[in-house]
């Protein structure tokens, strides 16, 4: 019998904070990347970017003192910390696409192997397209991460060879961050980076339904 | 005499037609020139193409827009929202078209607009269904899409402060998308919570310079609630 503790939404979120290094400009998208904030190491000077212009955003601020002029990417009151500053959406963009932001970390419906993206839309019949800056920060940071469950609801992997769902960009991702593993994307195929205790390769591949290489 | 203050809202909004491209600012709770919005709402214009990062929430500001059938169709990134059911069914029952952009592209093609480009090349949405037809091109080995400007008619913004000459200011991330769309539309009004005498804005923290703005009128500052419009 499998011996091995999937990690928390916390353990996930805190071992991606652990990889993003001191200096960095980093996007956290909407939903689980976004309580990678609260976990960022504090020894580390790492400024925060939101789509709607701002950078050097800080947490959320105290009840009652809320600015709904300051708000995240998620609509949610935020702060800014000192050194922050505000842009318009031109600006902000352009900082994406330019590659200036090191770092954005997006869920995902579905990843393939070689790193496209699927994660604005499941292509339902009838259902509202919506698709905001995701298009924009999957292609447009240097490195793109993706933080999600390793599996579905109904049990399905969502690191897949091809993705099913439409796609949000074509090679875009470098890595990503699951409850059991972290695995990188590359152009011969997802690689293992780390896994949690007591799961071993061969378990993580017959989840995944394809090959892993091993660490380098 | 330059003078760029509207005395009203309704003065402000003068001379909008029928079939107007009407670019309006506005990202979630900040930045949304509701009382322009509202304005609108009143006059009888029909068949307008509004350009915005959503497609209106609750009842009241663009979704009222939506709901009293003056908007064919809608140029935007993120449609879908908690409370965005007079789009949903309007978009659903066939009555209104919708244009999906991502963010930055729909940034971009503004600023495009306002800078005099005739289209560009970017690398969004490359080989997803939001590109499907167009041309694209390789460019040291990156591949890019052919975008066009998105040109308003109209553009209604909300700043933080004016002056006559039509300089503006605008509060923390209320910016969002006002200065491009400042500088897209052949008609830029922009509502203030301030007007200010000539040169008592620092030049150096002018961020719409008064030559991309055609109008401004002073509102009062309201209180908004979170993922809504003020009420």
């Amino acid at each position: 019998m499998a011996n091995y503790q999937p990690r928390s939404k916390e353990e996930m979120a805190r071992r991606v904070a652990i990889d993003i290094p001191n200096g960095a400009y980093v996007n956290l998208g909407i939903g689980m990347p976004t309580t990678v904030a609260n976990y960022l190491p504090k020894d580390r000077e790492i400024v925060l970017h939101s789509e709607n212009g701002i950078l050097g955003m800080g947490p959320a601020p105290a009840p009652g003192e809320e600015d709904y002029d300051l708000i995240n990417a998620g609509k949610q009151p935020v702060t800014l910390l000192p050194g922050g500053a505000f842009f318009h959406h031109a600006d902000s963009f352009g900082m994406m696409r330019g590659g200036h932001l090191d770092i954005c970390v997006l869920g995902a419906f579905q990843v393939s192997s070689t790193g496209d993206l699927a994660n604005w839309s499941t292509g339902e019949p009838g259902a509202i397209p919506a698709v905001g800056g995701a298009m924009d920060l999957a292609i447009g940071a240097r490195q793109t991460w993706v933080m999600t469950s390793l599996l579905t609801r109904e049990g399905a992997s969502k690191l897949v060879e091809t993705c099913t769902y439409p796609l949000t960009g074509i090679r875009c991702v470098k890595r990503v961050y699951t409850e059991f593993a972290t695995l990188a994307c590359t152009p011969q195929g997802f690689q293992l980076i780390d896994l949690v205790d007591g799961l071993d390769k061969a378990e993580l591949e017959r989840m995944i339904g394809l090959p892993v290489q091993d660490a380098v | 005499m330059i003078n760029k203050i509207s005395a009203s809202v309704a003065q402000a909004l003068e001379g909008i037609k029928d079939g107007a491209t009407v670019l309006i600012g506005g990202f979630g709770t900040a930045g949304i020139p509701v009382e322009l919005i509202d304005g609108l709402c009143e006059l009888p214009v029909r068949d307008l193409t509004v350009v915005n990062n959503n497609a209106g929430n609750g009842d009241s500001g663009l979704a009222a827009l939506l709901k009293a059938g003056k908007v064919r169709k809608i140029i935007c990134s993120f449609p879908r929202q908690a409370d965005s059911h007079v789009f949903d069914s309007l978009y659903r029952s066939g009555k209104i078209e919708l244009e999906l952009v991502p963010q930055g592209t729909l940034a971009e093609r503004l600023r495009a607009a306002g800078a005099g480009i005739g289209a560009f090349f970017c690398p969004t949405g490359y080989g997803t269904q939001l590109t499907e037809g167009r041309e694209t091109r390789e460019i040291r080995g990156k591949q890019y899409v052919l975008e066009e400007p998105i040109y308003g008619d109209v553009a209604l913004i909300k700043a933080e402060c004016g002056d006559r000459w039509g300089n503006l200011t605008y509060r923390m991330a209320a910016r969002n998308f006002g200065p491009v769309m400042a500088t897209a539309a052949e008609l830029t009004i922009a509502s203030v919570h301030d007007i200010v005498e000539l040169g008592e804005l620092n030049p150096e923290t002018v961020v719409t310079p008064g030559i991309y703005v055609d109008r401004i009128v002073k509102v009062e500052r309201q209180a908004t609630a979170a993922g809504g419009f003020a009420r």
